[in-house]
């Protein structure tokens, strides 16, 4: 046993080695059994699966509507639906791939697993709050569901004013649904936040959080701040629709701009809740694979939260065109331009963090050099779009379609399988089927670029979007889109088979198959059900990869839970010269 | 270089056309350089760095404030050129010469109106004269549309309740395509138009010729007429005339049947019920078919509603 002392504080700890076991008799998912205490969970990790399985099931839904789209684009005119169900079909397919599935997928799903072990806490703060987001979020998604078959929808998932104010279907009752989900999202953000400033282990200060859970963090952040708006927005919508009171309707006496200022307000920022989770996974995973510290440890955590909060000040760009004053796009251009610098800031750091690495390339690491390639499009595409002359010419056609795909689907898509790929094995125990991962890696990036890159082509030569007719000169593009489409959902599919086919035919994983010096990784696989036996002790930082995995592998000799310890607690030089066996 | 522009971009056909073209390649092919630059290097490093053995231990590098500084302050300029450039196209954009010859345009759904200051009124078609800055002041009687021109590079959204404007300058003679680029129903993608422009001395021949807004053309029959008048008008993006089903109900057989009214009363079909109905849509709507049809007040006179109603006799 060793001893840590501290010279001037009056902390005096004892810490001890724990190795992880490689396959515990007794973990969290057969400590309790039974679907009741499925439903009834608070562990975190349990909720995190719920969460996974759900935004799997709308992920495939909002797939299915997309190819369903693409195909009726095959023929200029009717290929095979009606243009009002095409109009459903696109609205749904938005609604459900941003509300349902993209904006939990990280957060919620990989983030609720995730976060606690990172910490070293035994679950987040409010672990039955947790349970409620979870229900909230189930209970605003059949919501939308419902809203579908009662009536439908055909306003676009951006459900502007005053067509949304005036059409038929069910604009109320989805909206009342993406409401509900709303609330789901903001518990999440306000668990979170809590979770990072009072559940951190002891020793695990600010400057040695996984950059993961700084990603969370400023996600957090957006959430709370951003949700309630969109909260307020829709409640006007339905106010208007329902008890006639002029708001955004001018035939009412509203103003029909008012309301993209307030839908934009919320919506970019959640362009940010979307995609800042990911960039804390790409740092995980660069640093993981290359064995290396990351590098600009700072320049990455502070550039999400700089993105955060000028994301906040960008919202005019998705009105240049709206009417609003000249005055009032220069700056809002100009904010956007600043809001593309920390993400620039990131990728160099990521890049820089290879250099005299010891690179494996494994199926994680292939879906973020996947992510790096296509998200550096996606964004520099925003910056085509960010300077206001092109905007006018490039606005709402298919190139705006095409530069969103490449930051959400190319950048965040990519993020989060890479991010499932890599805990995948902490998550289920078992290994996936490598080669298979890596050739549907292959097939998603080519199939990606197969649609995604005629319609930039298409939108530059004035395509516009959410057309159900488009003229003849546009077919071949089209098509090419369409046949990009089959490829990618293809490719999907086989990821979705690989992987469940591995939770039964799987081999074992160990409790560390990646070699990770991050704290997730020295537990057992699967983990215990309250995550650690010994509270850990956080001597080193995430990413040090240049000392040994002993060091890593501590825990507080005393019994007792030890949270709520000091987080900041000081171990002294003789401390880490101790931990060694 | 011109094969590239041909293909990602439409023909320049406005004067300010240009313009916005040298910034598109400018930006795109300055993140073209960037983009090869970074994927060589990250391609390399995989290379070079590839891991030769597990136990392989990696140097501590943690940051360099230089390279911080470089990478920040570099893209930083690149693009404030891009946005201060952009702003100033976009200026002249929106500035509009004094001298331009002005068009009322009125959006609905799914038609666009043009109307001139002699009176002259069209659909659909919008003509101009060559080389004279023209100023659209244009506002929409529902939803929001959106004036697109991609052979100019511009669009303006167009709103209900106010007016926004836009101009352009087309030095030659030809036409273009002018879609609608704000979502607005079922009919969105069809609600498309062309702008014609002719040399000075052609179009105000066109113009007095169409003063005072649209009659008869003196040697066709009114049913046929009034067919013509439908199509221009679009309405059958909504009504059809061979009983099939669409947004609105059918013209096949209308006159002289009965209809029935969503509140449960009923009437049959003639003159003065047609005629309410293009005047005032929603004041009786046919059971099962929402409420969407604008009035077209003021937009088709007596002469040109009577011969819509003979065309919609014809169709038994
Ligand atoms: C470098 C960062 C980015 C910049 C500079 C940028 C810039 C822009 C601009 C200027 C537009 C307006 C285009 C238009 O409507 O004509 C736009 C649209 C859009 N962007 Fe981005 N963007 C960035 C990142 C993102 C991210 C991270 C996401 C999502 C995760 C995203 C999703 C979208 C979406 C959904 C639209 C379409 C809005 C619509 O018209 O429905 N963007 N972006
Ligand atoms: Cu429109």
């Amino acid at each position: 046993m060793d001893t840590a002392e501290s010279s001037s504080n009056l902390k005096k700890i004892q810490v001890q080695r724990f190795k992880p076991d490689d396959n515990p008799d007794n973990h969290y998912l057969n400590e309790e059994t039974g679907l009741w205490s499925w439903l009834t969970t608070v562990d975190h990790k349990k909720i995190g699966i719920m969460y996974l399985a759900s935004i799997t099931f709308f992920f495939f839904v909002g797939g299915l509507m997309a190819l369903l789209v693409r195909t009726e684009l095959w023929t200029p005119a009717k290929t095979f639906i009606e243009a009002n169900t095409y109009n459903q079909l696109f609205t749904l397919h938005g609604a459900v791939m941003i509300f349902l599935f993209l904006v939990p997928s990280v957060p919620a799903a990989l983030g609720n697993f995730i976060l606690p072990l990172q910490l070293g806490a035994k679950d987040v703060a409010f672990p039955r709050l947790n349970l409620l987001s979870y229900y909230l979020y189930l209970a605003g998604s059949f919501i939308a569901i419902y809203a579908i078959f009662s009536g439908g929808i055909d306003t676009g998932w951006t459900f502007y004013t005053p067509y949304s104010s005036s059409t038929g279907g069910a604009v109320t009752t989805m909206t009342f649904g993406v409401f509900v989900i709303g609330f789901s999202s903001i518990l999440t953000g306000v668990n979170f936040i809590t979770t990072i400033h009072k559940m951190r282990a002891p020793g695990l200060s600010w400057d040695k959080l996984p950059l993961f859970c700084w990603g969370l963090y400023a996600t957090s952040v957006i959430q709370i701040l951003a949700t309630p708006v969109l909260a307020i927005t829709l409640a006007l919508v339905a106010m208007e629709r329902i008890l006639g009171i002029g708001i955004f309707d001018p035939a009412l006496g509203g103003d029909p701009v008012l309301y993209q200022h307030f839908f934009w307000f919320y919506s970019h920022p959640a362009v940010y809740i979307m995609i800042v989770p990911g960039f804390g996974v790409v740092s995980e995973i660069i640093s993981t694979f290359s064995k290396k510290h990351i590098f600009g440890y700072w320049a990455i955590a502070l550039s999400s939260l700089a993105i955060a909060f000028i994301g906040f000040l960008v919202w005019g760009h998705h009105m240049f065109v709206s009417g609003q004053a000249t005055l009032a796009s220069m700056v809002f251009s100009f904010l956007t331009f600043l809001v593309g610098i920390p993400t620039g800031i990131k990728m160099f750091n990521w890049t820089a963090t290879l250099y005299k690495g010891s690179i494996k390339l494994a199926s994680p690491l292939l879906y973020i050099f996947g992510f790096f390639f296509l998200f550096l499009v996606g964004g520099l595409t925003g910056i085509v779009l960010g300077s206001i002359a092109l905007d006018v010419h490039l606005h709402d056609t298919y190139y705006v379609v095409a530069h969103f795909h490449f930051v959400m689907v190319g950048g965040m898509v990519m993020a989060f399988l890479a991010g499932l790929h890599y805990w995948w094995p902490k998550i289920t125990g078992k290994m996936y089927n490598e080669t298979m991962a890596k050739i549907a890696c292959g097939i998603i990036f080519v199939g990606f670029n197969v649609t995604f890159l005629p319609q930039f082509v298409m939108g530059s030569q004035g395509m516009p979007r959410r057309y159900f007719n488009y003229i003849e000169q546009f077919q071949s593009f089209h098509q090419v889109s369409t046949i990009g489409s089959y490829i990618l959902g293809l490719g999907f599919l086989m990821v979705f088979y690989y992987l469940v086919k591995s939770i039964y035919r799987g081999e074992q994983a160990t409790s560390n198959p990646w070699g990770s010096r991050a704290l997730e990784w020295q537990i057992s696989t699967l983990p215990p059900l309250h995550n650690f036996h010994h509270t850990p002790v956080i001597v080193n930082g995430p990413y040090d990869y240049h000392k040994p995995m002993e060091e890593f592998q501590l825990g507080l000799a005393e019994s007792g839970n030890g949270h709520g310890h000091d987080a900041d607690l000081e171990v002294t030089k003789e401390g880490e010269d101790l931990s060694a066996e | 270089m011109d094969a590239l522009n041909d293909f990602f971009l439409p023909p320049a056909k406005s004067t300010l056309a240009s313009q916005t073209d040298t910034l598109f390649w400018f930006v795109h092919l300055s993140s073209l350089a960037l983009t090869i630059g970074l994927i060589a290097v990250i391609v390399y490093f995989v290379y070079k760095y590839r891991r030769k053995s597990e136990d392989e231990v990696t140097p501590l590098i943690t940051h360099n404030n230089k390279l911080e500084v470089t990478w920040s302050v570099i893209p930083l300029i690149l693009v404030l050129i891009v946005f201060a450039w952009g702003y100033e196209v976009f200026m002249n954009q929106r500035v509009v010469p004094d001298d331009a010859y002005e068009v009322n345009v009125t959006a609905q759904k799914w038609i666009w109106q043009f109307k001139y200051e002699n009176g002259a009124q069209t659909t659909g078609k919008l003509h101009v004269p060559a080389g004279r800055p023209v100023k659209l002041i244009m506002s929409s009687n529902d939803v929001i549309h959106s004036f697109f021109v991609p052979d100019y590079r511009i669009k303006q959204d167009v709103v209900p309740g106010r007016y926004t404007e836009m101009w352009f300058n087309a030095p030659e003679p030809g036409e273009s395509i002018i879609y609608c680029t704000e979502y607005c129903g079922t009919a969105h993608s069809d609600m498309l138009a062309n702008i014609i422009v002719h040399e000075q001395e052609d179009f105000e021949n066109w113009l007095a010729e169409n003063a005072g807004g649209a009659s008869k053309p003196d040697d066709l029959p009114p049913a046929e007429w009034g067919k013509q008048i439908a199509q221009e008008y679009a309405c059958n993006t909504c009504h059809s005339t061979d009983g099939s089903q669409m947004v609105g109900p059918t013209w096949q057989g209308t006159f002289g049947s009965e209809q029935t009214f969503a509140d449960g009363s009923t009437v049959t079909v003639d003159e003065n019920y047609i005629r309410e109905s293009i005047l005032e849509p929603n004041a009786k709507v046919v059971e099962g078919y929402p409420a969407v049809m604008n009035t077209y007040q003021g937009q088709l006179n007596d002469e040109q509603i009577n011969a819509i109603i003979e065309y919609i006799k014809t169709l038994k």
